[in-house]
């Protein structure tokens, strides 16, 4: 606008001085983005510079991925992983969709209940949907003859266990876009007197179309990726994620292992980038002067709904129902007794200490995790803006790139890091401290999109305020940030609990003898056999979320009542 | 920063050469001026003038490009916000939410280890002055937003700061609360005497309040003034047309006079050569109207198109053909405008006259 200016002028004269706090955010940025590096940057980079190297660390080029083309029983793992993947993803999305459609958009009974059942198979590792398929339908299975002479080992098996294991993620994400709705498009609609299926066509559909893309994509994702189903129901149909696990711990072929690692992570990253694309549309499409959706009671539509959540929620209670049932029996099928006998785990190599294990590693995940998300959230987002900005976008960057990497990849980085000559964090190897670290990465984009909506809400002057007041930043971090975000902080410790006693594929690479978890337990029991006690160990991780849930939701309740006051009027 | 040629012994807040680019735009361009101790200044200006930004600029949230920042004698151009001497409040209050009234006022006497019994006098004469003493205990959450500024700004001055910043403190407000406010910043300051910067857009905020006003536009600095000479005089059309309402008409000087679109104006044109042209501007209250005047100078022909009654005055539309202006805006008190109901309706013939020590002139550049 001022065109007499010269352009030197536009040159700052100066920098502003740094107080004491500056420094103290800088230095925490720049540890902060050098953690990042170490945790996620170097690890990958090993793998991928492990997949252009042959045994001897020779470079050898693109010859490892040459002869992955030219084996065709590794090859063919690619085709089986896109058939699961699309079949599962598509059958999942559909349900979870007439599911998410009933909560939000119908005067159904009993809502409350169907969203709690929804989201329960959440608490249970995907194997003991798996192990549950396996009592039904495997060859000693109730209901064999319903699958007419097919076997539930393969991909029947596998898209069954998939479905299962990813519905409730779906009905989440959909009903969070269902329920974003503009209600006034609807009455527009009703005054020009359109016909209910149009509108379902025409703004039922259109308004979620981008949260339909986000939860197929996520679902893909996790499915495509998933180890621990294939592993226990997949028989000999191999996807990539088992053939990871064979590669390297079967076969001990490493440069393999890393070749299957990166195809696995290519199509991930194509879902991610998706993803991240439609998230951001859905958000921006949604004006703040929307009405919300409230259904209008339909006898025959609520009616229809209600009996087909209560056939899902059968269904998946008899996934669940069987796990439990299987693990009292005494020898399925010939003594069907029942006995506390599977819940001895008086085998080798397996006892109560797997899942005392995988009780600590979740803690120490969810407290170090917590802090360290928070932290980082807070660095990137809040003290002076406009200062050290190009750490602070690569920081953010680096925050996202976990949801790209499969848990798996993830593992097997982490794998080669830690056992590279000369790594000084050698040590960490088979410590909950490793195992503790890969969860939180491999879990880190979501938790820190929790920090970082919550920290936006806050004020965006605040830090302006304290140091006007010549109050310290840290004072200011735990006296007015900390309380104000305490729910997405309980949030973000009870999402890394869960997920922790859950997973197998980011550190089934990582354990050692005194650090396997009862998911990966789980896991070793169903290959030796022991499939009762295989569903037991699962059934004592069900249990276990469910209470730690209950708990933190009381413990959350008390604390947001007593210490939050200030939040009501 | 010694030795400068303007008056600094007088000057508490002295600008000079300060300029802030957002890549090639200048949101404050060559900006300077001084501040006594103890003024209350508002900078005023439309939206995007730079107002705001040349209040974080002097809070040191933004970083100026080019210039100078003295307070109280010293250099803090570069120096961070935490080593500059102000408090400040925030159109969005910015109150911590999880603290109470008085936790949020005394949040940053805690941190000069001031002893607790003296924390609580000092406190509780803040509360008295922002009269909010019944609710020490209250959470922010719990207060109307009015009140809720009020213990923005005791906080803002706990800590005695020597200069304390207004950002756009009464916009979020409703218009009752506002006036009421802006009587009661008013007179805490007068009794404080702290040396105050409020930024506004509202011309009425600013006139009510202020000591001088910093009219700003585009990143300059257009006038600097009392009330009255930014509304007598103001100094460019821009002001002109900012502060209250004008009326404008083009004009070619003559001898001692203004050749209009159709008429002439007597007016004495002092400096100006003959053939200068101009931009005349008149205030509406300055117009008077009649059926017929005699024997005065500057009268005119015009139609009525249009009477707003406004209450205490009427606002009269006119068209003026012979001055080369679409619309003259005439306010009359309400008074006058009672014995002339009957002939000052849309479509008379009416006189106006326009006295030439009320006109305003700005030269037009070619």
């Amino acid at each position: 606008m001022t065109t007499t200016t010269l352009a030197s002028s536009r040159k700052p004269a100066g920098r502003l001085k740094l107080d004491r706090d500056d420094w103290i955010i800088r230095v925490l940025l720049i540890g902060f983005a050098g953690l990042l590096v170490v945790a996620l940057i170097i690890p990958l980079y090993m793998l991928i510079s492990r997949s252009f190297h042959d045994d001897t660390g020779a470079f050898v080029g693109l010859s490892n991925y040459v002869l992955y083309f030219e084996t065709p029983a590794l090859f063919q793992s690619i085709n089986n992983s896109f058939y699961i993947a699309s079949v599962s993803s598509v059958i999942s999305v559909i349900l979870a969709f007439a599911y998410a459609y009933a909560l939000t958009r119908t005067c159904m009974k009993f809502k409350g209940f169907f969203k709690v059942m929804a989201v329960i198979p959440l608490l249970s590792p995907g194997i003991l949907k798996a192990i549950a398929l396996v009592y039904w339908f495997g060859n000693q299975g109730l209901l064999k003859e319903m699958l007419m002479g097919h076997s539930i080992y393969g991909s029947i098996g596998i898209i069954m266990g998939s479905v299962f294991w990813t519905f409730p993620h779906a009905v989440l994400v959909i009903a969070t876009a269902m329920a974003l709705s503009d209600l006034r498009l609807y009455e527009a609609a009703d005054s020009m007197r359109t016909s209910s299926s149009r509108t379902f066509f025409t703004i039922t559909l259109p308004g979620i179309k981008y949260g339909l893309i986000s939860a197929f994509m996520i679902v893909f994702i996790r499915i495509f990726t998933d180890f621990g189903i294939p592993k226990v129901i997949g028989g000999n149909y191999n996807v990539l994620a088992t053939d990871i696990y064979k590669e390297v711990v079967g076969q001990q072929n490493f440069e393999m292992g890393a070749v299957v690692s990166v195809v696995l992570l290519i199509p991930a990253l194509f879902a991610f980038i998706i993803d991240r694309i439609v998230t951001g549309k859905q958000v921006a499409a949604l004006s703040s002067r929307s009405v919300p959706f409230s259904p209008k009671p339909n006898k025959w539509v609520d009616g229809g709904m209600m009996a087909y959540c209560l056939l899902i929620t059968f269904l998946m209670f008899c996934v669940l129902g069987m796990a439990q049932f299987a693990s009292l029996v005494k020898f399925w099928p010939y003594n069907m007794e029942l006995t506390l006998d599977h819940y001895k785990f008086d085998m080798i190599g397996v006892g109560w200490s797997n899942f005392f294990n995988s009780l600590w590693l979740s803690i120490c995940a969810s407290v170090f995790g917590t802090f360290i998300v928070f932290l980082g959230a807070y660095l990137v987002e809040k003290p002076r803006q406009g200062q050290d900005t190009i750490i602070r976008q690569i920081i953010q960057f680096l925050a996202m790139l976990p949801l790209a990497v499969p848990g798996l990849v993830l593992g097997l980085s982490y794998l080669f890091f830690i056992n590279s000559p000369g790594n000084p964090f050698g040590f960490l190897y088979g410590t909950v401290a490793i195992l503790a670290i890969s969860t939180v990465t491999h879990y880190y984009t979501p938790t820190h999109l929790m920090a970082v909506t919550a920290l936006k809400q806050m004020d965006r002057e605040f830090e302006a305020v304290s140091a006007s007041l010549k109050v310290p930043l840290s004072k200011s971090f735990w006296r007015i940030t900390v309380p104000v975000c305490m729910p997405a902080i309980l949030d973000i410790s009870i999402y890394l609990f869960l997920n922790a006693m859950t997973t197998v594929s980011a550190i089934i690479f990582l354990y050692g003898p005194l650090t396997e978890v009862a998911s990966i337990a789980t896991i070793h029991m169903d290959e030796l056999g022991e499939t009762a006690s295989a569903a037991a160990m699962g059934m004592l991780i069900v249990y276990a979320c469910v209470i730690v849930r209950v708990l933190h939701g009381f413990a959350a309740s008390k604390i947001l009542n007593r210490l939050q006051a200030w939040r009501y009027r | 920063m010694n030795a400068k040629p303007i008056n600094t012994s007088n000057s508490y807040l002295s600008i000079s050469g300060l300029s802030k680019f957002y890549g090639s735009f200048a949101a404050l361009d060559d900006v300077s001026f001084d501040i006594a101790k103890g003024e209350f200044i508002c900078f005023l200006g439309p939206s995007g003038c730079g107002k705001t930004t040349l209040l974080r600029c002097i809070a040191g949230l933004e970083t100026q490009n080019q210039g100078e920042i003295i307070l109280a004698g010293k250099d803090i151009s570069w120096l961070p916000p935490s080593s500059r001497d102000f408090g400040i409040v925030f159109q969005s209050y910015a109150l911590f939410p999880n603290l109470t009234v008085t936790n949020n006022i005394t949040y940053g006497l805690v941190n000069q280890k001031m002893p607790a019994f003296e924390m609580k006098e000092k406190c509780g004469e803040l509360l008295n002055l922002v009269d909010l003493t019944e609710h020490a205990n209250k959470y922010p959450i719990q207060l109307s937003g009015g009140q809720q500024q009020r213990v923005a700004l005791a906080r803002a001055l706990a800590t005695s700061p020597g200069l304390l910043l207004l950002d756009e403190p009464l916009s979020a407000l409703d218009a009752k609360v506002r006036s009421y406010l802006r009587r009661e910043i008013r007179k805490i300051h007068n009794r404080l005497g702290v040396t105050t910067i409020m930024v506004t857009h509202d011309q009425e905020e600013a006139q009510s309040m202020a000591d001088r006003i910093i009219i700003i536009n585009e990143g300059r600095i257009e006038q600097t003034g009392t009330p009255d000479e930014i509304y007598d005089q103001p100094a460019t059309p821009f002001v002109a047309n900012f502060i209250g309402i004008m009326n404008f008409f083009p004009a070619v000087t003559g001898e001692n006079s203004l050749d209009c679109e159709a008429t002439s104006l007597k007016f004495d044109t002092g400096e100006y050569s003959t053939g200068t042209k101009l931009n005349c501007a008149i205030r509406p209250e300055d117009v008077t109207l009649s059926t017929s005047f005699d024997k005065l100078d500057n009268v005119i022909d015009a139609t009525i198109t249009e009477v707003e009654n406004l209450g205490p005055f009427s606002r009269i539309f006119l068209n003026a053909p012979t001055l080369g202006t679409p619309e003259m805006i005439v306010d009359v008190r309400k008074d006058a405008m009672l014995q002339h109901m009957a002939d000052w309706i849309p479509g008379k013939l009416v006189q106006i006259h326009i006295p030439a020590k009320r006109i305003r002139t700005y030269r037009v550049e070619v």
